[in-house]
Formats: structure tokens, sequence, C-alpha cells
């Protein structure tokens, strides 16, 4: 096992956290701020993109597409204006890294749109931050007003040709507006409901111009990428994914929090390591990674790598990054059913699959709780989440059933003392 | 309505800026919810339809279109703080407040609501109240912060 400094070794985005005031931009300049910005100004649109592009650097938010690829989207576009989005909607259960970014280095954040917005010829950009974050909100505000004092942005930034500014919108409470398109929706004020893909952002997405879509910890990493070069960056992590990866720790562990890991690292070594172990000494019932809508796997499989190929290979996700554990006191099912509470609430309604199937699961998984599921529950539990996979609109119905799709492949046992008549006892009401 | 259109003029008539100003009005009532009048008003004035303002606001869980108290208790049930023991927050927050999740104690002052997850997982369980988190919670803790408010309550009603 490695030592929590061997783990963390060399922090990319999270270096000046907790060691700046994240008020201050004299002293975000002074700790090496916006020096890579000067640098990307100095550079061509296509200089920038190919770094980024050799930085094999993924998203963050959860779907993991290469960004150099999708910024070459945009720069090759020549349909006007583009627009720019920082995705901080981070409503997944369990993560809680962007709001940690924001609150400790806001300019980091905006310094990585700059730059991004400068390579794709962007002067209008977004950053959507739900609503139920406050405090981030406060922050980016007063973060974007000191850097457009001192001309970071607006009008002809730092004597360049380039201007670019960025307004903040609020989301009202959907966590369904973490979704590409919902979110798009919302920001022009309307309700967030996904649109149909094809066309992406990239083609069609703020009052159909072409959108360039990124989550709050992808920008992060641009500053680093352009300032240290995409080599530096590949040498952190794996051959299959470069650089850190923010890790959401929560749920019966001792020192929950936000970790920068770079990638490689062992679940176990992120829970005992760094996570300080259960408390009390307790075993571990399940952990589920990446947020409410990614899976739950047992304590056996905890020496999984946090790599991209690695995770594929073995058909489970990263997600956003958290991992929250469940110790041995708390039912499987019992958990299951908290989330798809939590999938039956966010549903948008707009397509029958994610609207009708999180209800019919909710049901099912009632009667396993309550000990009186029939033979036939399992498998129409299993074909409800297979459609609701297959034919939902969005990937929020699309991922809504990973958890009892795992569970029943991990933990059958607890599926089927449900149609035994063992009930458990829920306290969930 | 002359905060309701002050609001407007500051955000601009732009039906993009809809959700902005419906949810700076809202804070701004101590009622923390949008009537119907209001909802003619903002239509009228933005130049769009009622059914358009009523689309956002039962859309988006932060509005209401009912009364709710001065003070919003939302608390997290994910799973994050469900093993945390969310479940003795809400049952010692209906206890001092007497009164059940989704209603609203009878002066008027709080109302207790299920939230989905506020992104404090690290200090679960948590609840916020208005725009104030509070993290780490047990039962024990609950009174203390419930008669803050009250205190608050009190002192801006002198």
């Amino acid at each position: 096992m490695k030592t929590r400094n061997e783990i963390c070794g060399y922090p990319v985005i999270t270096a000046r956290c907790g060691k700046i005031d994240p008020d201050s931009i004299e002293d975000y300049i002074a700790a090496g701020g916006y020096k890579a910005l000067e640098k990307a100004l100095n550079m061509t649109s296509q200089e920038v993109v190919d770094e980024v592009k050799a930085s094999n650097l993924r998203g963050r938010g959860g779907a993991g597409f290469p960004t150099g690829v999708k910024m070459e989207t945009i720069l090759k576009t020549d349909v006007f204006p583009k627009y720019l989005v920082c995705n901080a909607d981070e409503g997944e259960p369990g993560n809680f890294k962007d709001k940690y970014l924001m609150e400790n280095d806001p300019h980091q954040l905006i310094e990585g749109m700059i730059i991004t917005a400068y390579s794709m010829g962007i002067e209008k950009g977004y950053i959507y931050i739900r609503g139920e974050y406050n405090k981030p909100i406060i922050i980016m505000s007063r973060a974007i007003e000191a850097a457009r004092e001192k001309g970071f942005l607006g009008k002809r930034i730092l004597g360049s040709d380039f201007s670019f500014d960025i307004e903040i919108r609020s989301g009202a409470g959907a966590y369904i507006c973490g979704e590409e398109f919902a979110l798009i929706e919302s920001i022009e004020g309307k309700a967030g409901r996904p649109r149909s893909k094809p066309p992406y952002p990239t083609v069609s997405g703020i009052y159909n111009k072409p959108t360039l879509i990124n989550n709050v910890e992808t920008f992060s990493n641009l500053p680093f990428i352009i300032q240290e070069g995409a080599e530096k960056f590949i040498s952190i992590g794996t051959p299959s994914s470069s650089g850190t990866k923010l890790v959401s720790l929560s749920g019966n562990v001792n020192n929950r929090g936000v970790y920068e890991i770079p990638f490689g690292v062992t679940i176990r070594d992120i829970i005992y390591k760094l996570g300080g172990g259960i408390p009390e000494n307790r075993k571990i019932r399940m952990v589920q990674l990446g947020g409410a809508s990614g899976p739950c796997i047992p304590e056996e499989m905890l020496d999984i790598k946090l790599d991209y190929k690695e995770m594929e290979n073995k058909g489970l996700t990263m997600g956003a990054g958290a991992v929250i554990v469940i110790d041995e006191r708390y039912n499987v099912l019992e958990i299951v059913r908290l989330i798809m509470r939590f999938f039956r609430h966010e549903s948008c309604g707009k397509c029958t699959p994610c609207r009708e199937g999180n209800r019919q699961i909710l049901r099912i998984l009632y009667r396993f709780v309550s000990g009186n599921a029939s033979n036939n529950d399992l498998a129409l539990l299993e074909s409800i989440c297979n459609v609701m996979c297959q034919t939902s609109f969005c990937g929020l119905g699309q991922t809504a059933p990973t958890a009892v799709l795992t569970t029943m492949k991990y933990f059958r046992d607890d599926y089927l003392s449900g149609m035994r008549n063992l009930s458990t006892n829920s306290n969930i009401v | 309505m002359v905060k309701l259109k002050e609001i407007i003029e500051r955000r601009g008539r732009a039906s993009e800026n809809l959700i902005h100003i419906l949810l700076d009005y809202q804070k701004s009532k101590d009622t923390n919810y949008i009537s119907e009048d209001e909802v003619k008003f903002v239509a009228n004035e933005l130049n769009i339809k009622e059914s358009r303002v009523y689309s956002i606001i039962t859309f988006y869980s932060l509005f209401s279109t009912k009364p709710r108290g001065k003070f919003i208790i939302q608390v997290c049930g994910d799973v994050p703080c469900y093993v945390n023991g969310s479940l003795n927050v809400v049952k010692e927050l209906e206890n001092i407040l007497r009164i059940k999740m989704g209603e609203t104690t009878p002066d008027g002052v709080f109302t207790l609501e299920h939230t989905s997850c506020l992104g404090c997982c690290d200090i679960s369980p948590a609840i916020r109240i208005g725009e104030e988190l509070y993290g780490n919670l047990t039962p024990g803790k609950i009174a203390g912060i419930i008669s803050s408010y009250r205190r608050k309550y009190n002192e801006n009603k002198e």
C-alpha cells in the first residue's frame, strides 16, 4: 500500500486551494496566476488546441470526452457568434469537487475559460451554477468583477485584439440541468428539458449557435497544460488517463473531503489511505462510484484503479469522481431505493422510459424491500432497466438504473432474500 | 409589485432573464412563493404568456406557487447524508417544529422541505436554512439552530 504522500503526489489544480484568499486576485497573480493566459495570447488558436489535444485531457464532468477534439470542432466552425459555457451544475449526490474549486480558486477556472475562448474566437461565456450554491455564486461573481478590473476580461484583453466576457447564470433546482442541452435551455430562460442529439451543442447550442460546454474541473486544468506543457501533464497519471482527478469522498468514511489524485490510484487506497478507513472499523457493504448514476461495487472489487480504460474494461465508470462508502449497517436494497427515489424526483418527464421507468422500478424495489417480490419481479426489474438504458432520451434516464443493474449483478442474494419473505427493516418512508 | 418591477428593470426584459427575475423576487418575499397575480404581472412585463412563467415555477424545485415560511429548512436525504444519520435529523426537526416534511409552521416562520444533494457530503448530514448551510448535524444541535432563527425572526418583527 502506498503512503498518503505517494498517492497525492503533485497537485495540478488544487495547488493554490487553501493557500490563497479566493477573493484576492493579487494572491492568485502572485502565485503564478494569469501567466498561462499571457502565454496563450502569444500562441495561435491552433497551437492552443494542439497543446490540449496532446495533453489527452478528457472531460471531467463524467462523460470523459476528449477536450481537445471538442475544441477543434468549434475552432473549425465558421458560424458566429460562438458561446462558451462552464457547467457548474454539480447536482449529482456525492459530488462536491466543483464547489471546492470555485470556492478556493475561482480565478483558475476563469483563466481556463479565457484561454479556451481565445483559442476558439469566442466573445461570450456563461458559468451555469446550480441555484443551491450560494457561496460559489458570490465568490465567482466577485472574481469575475476583479478580473474585469484588471483587464483579463472585457474588451481587448491585455492589449490584444481579443475580447471576452463571462456572465453567471444560476439554476433553480433541477438536477437535469447538468445535461448539456437542458443546461442550454435553462440559460435561454426555459424549463430545463433536453433536446434531441445530434446536432450536438458544438454545432447547435445556445440560440442554435456553436457552443462549447465543459465542466469546472476540465477548464481548471487548462492553465497548467498551457503553462507547463502537455508533456508534463501526460507524465502524471496513466497512459490512458493523463493528469489528476478530483475525488469527492463521502459516506461512512473517517476523512470525508475532496482529494486530488493522479489517475491510477486504487479505490481501496482512496478509502483507506486518504479517507482513513471506516468509522469504528466497520466493514464495507458497498461503494458507489461516480455519484447516484454510478455503479455500486462490493468490497472485493475495491482494488480497481481509477483509470478510464481499466474501469471501462470492467464495465464501470468513474463519472465525476465521487466515491460514496456505505458500511455494513445498511441494507443494499434500502440504499438503492433511496437512489431511485432521487431519480424519480429528478426525471424531467419529457420521455416515457425515464418518467415511467423510474416510478415502476421504485414500486418493484418496494416489493423486494418488504419481502413481497414475486419470481417475475427480478426479470421485470432487469427488463425495465435495460429499456431505460437503451431508449431514454438523455443521459439521465440512460444511467439512472445503473445502481439497480450493478447491485443485481454483485448483490443478487439481497434481491433473492426479498423474494423469500425475509423482509428487511426499511426506515425509508 | 413595485419591488418586482424594480427587479425586472434591473435584470432586463429579455425572456432569458425570467429565471433570475423570479428567483430574486421570491427571495425578497417573506412568504417565499410566486402568486398568481405576480405571474400575470411578470408575463405582461416580459411580453410572454403566463403559461411560459408557470413552466418555470412548476419545473424548478426552488420555486413555489404556495406560500411558505420565512425560513425554508431544506434537508438533504440522499445517500451520503442518509448513511450519516439524516433520518434522525428529520425526526428531530419534525419534533421541535411540530410539523411534518413539506409543511409550514402555523406562525409562518419555518417550512420543512426535502432537497436533493446540497453538495456538502463532506459535512453530512447537512441542512440549508435560507442561504446558510449547517453540517455535521446531530439531533442535539437542532434545537439551538432553530431557536437562533426564532430569535432573529422576533428581533426583526420588533
